[in-house]
């Protein structure tokens, strides 16, 4: 087809579909998508040099901010390469506890998912009583960690809580309640026939394109890929406990929705079996503040997939160079290609399906200077001046404000 | 296939008390590791700034206001409430507090000075 008979439109960087910044631009024809180009960079936080220049200790908080939703996935994946290359032993406690609440956050995920895709699709019933219910595993959380997001639990070397008898039995209590509520969950997914309609078809992603795509987590897994890093490396205390890695071969939007409320199932098995088997002893071992010469790559299953620390360090206490991989960036292809020749319509939940978090994807930015005349650079000053001389032109002047503002910022 | 299968359940839903809290009118409590604001007693620091080494955004500082005694300066706005210079401190000078609602209209007001004297309360 000719460039020309292509209609392009930008959706984002406001609110593409998920109140997150990025940008799609899709090449219609009619109402089919012929071509998808992402725009990735808009959230770019420069995490990474940040923490270049913060203390191990310091950073374990800063990655742990990477991403809201899945904050114990990057704190650990960030402890347990500092910890490889201090060459600690964990504490045997410590890792069950850092299993306890991996899987408590990928229950709260996953259902935050459930709610996210139901909205999606216009099912805002589905939203309601899952974030209702979802509320039940913050508050354990919260009892746990003492927060319901950024739990800052792990420490270099282990956990800075523990966990007492009280507090297990709230757990298996709230357990018990979650895990009632996903088998009626697990029945409208199956039966409602809105949600199997809606999703069946949409976003196909075969097996060998899943392969070929390095598509991570659930995005995988729905294709009958069996990928989990739980299962393939085990870490923290995976390798003791027994679960079954989940796949379906639906290879679509709704065999990713079956992927996730199945994984729910074996997050409470694993739940129960981390309070059960838990060993006694110590939770923190101690590590050096300064780290040993050396690099180690962390690798850990997110709820949306699979998550990469790279640490390199050089003897001091702060490290050389961190670099994060986010799973969201691995799935980023597989969308381009399950949107092409789609309905623009399906556009917002196939890129929910994934359960991106863009802000937590974007490492750097770069800004394109495509060659039309009418586009240039301009500097922060430049922008800002000009912006002052348009709104000068149109008869609005900021200056008295500007001036008040700047003087109340110099009172401070 | 079911068409309605949810049907039930918002019938049901119909006859309950609300999911959600009346806030503020009706305050939770937090729980027990609760981090909220940090609180600072002078009569504990011994002044060896592991706190302000350790935390990770520069919220607290520790001045020296005279022989062994010390203020601290914690900036709610900087403060990301880890707790780590809790975990830091030696001699448990440092506390988390269940105190959540530290919004301010004056910004000068998030800087909290909890003076050398542990007899006056903390200023604001
Ligand atoms: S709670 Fe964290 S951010 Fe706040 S002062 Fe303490 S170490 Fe700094
Ligand atoms: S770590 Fe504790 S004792 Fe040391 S300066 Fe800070 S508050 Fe004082």
């Amino acid at each position: 087809m000719r460039e020309e008979e292509k209609f392009k439109i930008p959706i984002g960087p406001q609110h593409p579909a998920l109140k997150e910044p990025e940008n799609f631009s899709l090449a219609l024809k009619g109402e089919k998508i012929m071509g998808v180009e992402i725009r990735l960079g808009y959230n770019h936080r420069g995490i990474e040099k940040a923490a270049e220049a913060r203390t191990y200790v310091q950073d374990v908080y800063l990655l742990e901010r990477v991403c809201g939703i899945c904050s114990h996935a990057h704190s650990t994946c960030f402890v347990q390469a500092v910890e490889e290359i201090a060459g600690a032993q964990v504490p045997k406690r410590a890792l069950y506890i850092r299993t306890l609440i991996a899987e408590l956050e990928r229950i709260h995920s996953h259902l935050l998912w459930l709610g996210v895709a139901g909205h999606e699709i216009g099912f805002d019933t589905l939203l309601m009583y899952t974030w209702r219910d979802r509320e039940i595993v913050m508050d354990i959380l919260a009892l746990l960690t003492g927060n319901r997001v950024n739990y800052g639990i792990n420490t270099l070397g282990g956990v800075r809580r523990d966990i007492n008898k009280e507090e297990i039995e709230t757990i298996n209590n709230g357990v018990d309640i979650l895990e009632e509520r996903t088998k009626y969950y697990i029945e409208v997914a199956t039966q409602e026939t809105t949600i199997i309609k809606r999703l069946s078809g949409v976003g196909i992603l075969s097996r060998e394109d899943a392969l070929e795509l390095d598509a991570v987590g659930p995005t995988a897994r729905a294709s009958g890929v069996k990928r989990d890093i739980r299962h393939d490396d085990p870490y923290a205390a995976y390798a003791e406990i027994d679960f079954n890695v989940i796949t379906d071969d639906h290879s679509d939007v709704y065999g990713r929705t079956v992927v996730r409320v199945k994984e729910l199932m074996e997050a409470y098995k694993i739940v129960r079996q981390c309070l059960k088997d838990m060993p006694d002893g110590p939770i923190t071992v101690k590590v050096p503040r300064k780290i040993p010469v050396g690099e180690a790559i962390s690798r850990y299953e997110a709820p949306r997939g699979e998550d990469v620390h790279f640490v390199k360090s050089n003897g001091t206490e702060y490290p050389e160079r961190v670099k994060v991989r986010a799973p969201t960036l691995a799935n980023l292809r597989a969308v381009k290609h399950m949107l092409k020749d789609r309905f623009l319509a399906d556009m917002p939940i196939v890129v929910a399906a994934i359960d991106p978090c863009f802000s937590c994807t974007d490492r750097l930015i770069s800004v394109e200077n495509n060659g039309s005349r009418d586009k240039q650079f301009l500097t922060w000053e430049a922008l800002r001046n000009y912006s002052i001389e348009w709104h000068r032109d149109k008869g609005i002047d900021f200056t008295e404000l500007n001036k008040n503002f700047r003087k109340r910022l110099g009172s401070i | 296939m079911r068409p309605g299968k949810m049907f039930g359940e918002i019938l049901c839903s119909l006859f309950k008390k609300p999911a959600t809290n009346m806030y503020p009118a009706e305050k939770l409590d937090m729980p027990k590791n609760f981090r909220g604001k940090i609180v600072f007693d002078p009569a504990k620091c011994i002044g060896c700034k592991l706190c302000m080494k350790d935390c990770p955004s520069g919220a607290i500082t520790i001045n020296k206001v005279g022989e062994k005694q010390f203020e601290a300066v914690i900036d709610l706005s900087k403060c990301i409430y880890c707790a780590q210079c809790v975990d830091s401190c030696p001699k448990k000078a440092l506390e988390a507090t269940k105190e959540v609602e530290l919004a301010q209209l004056d910004i000068k007001k998030l800087k909290v000075v909890f003076g050398a004297n542990p007899k006056s309360d903390a200023k604001e």
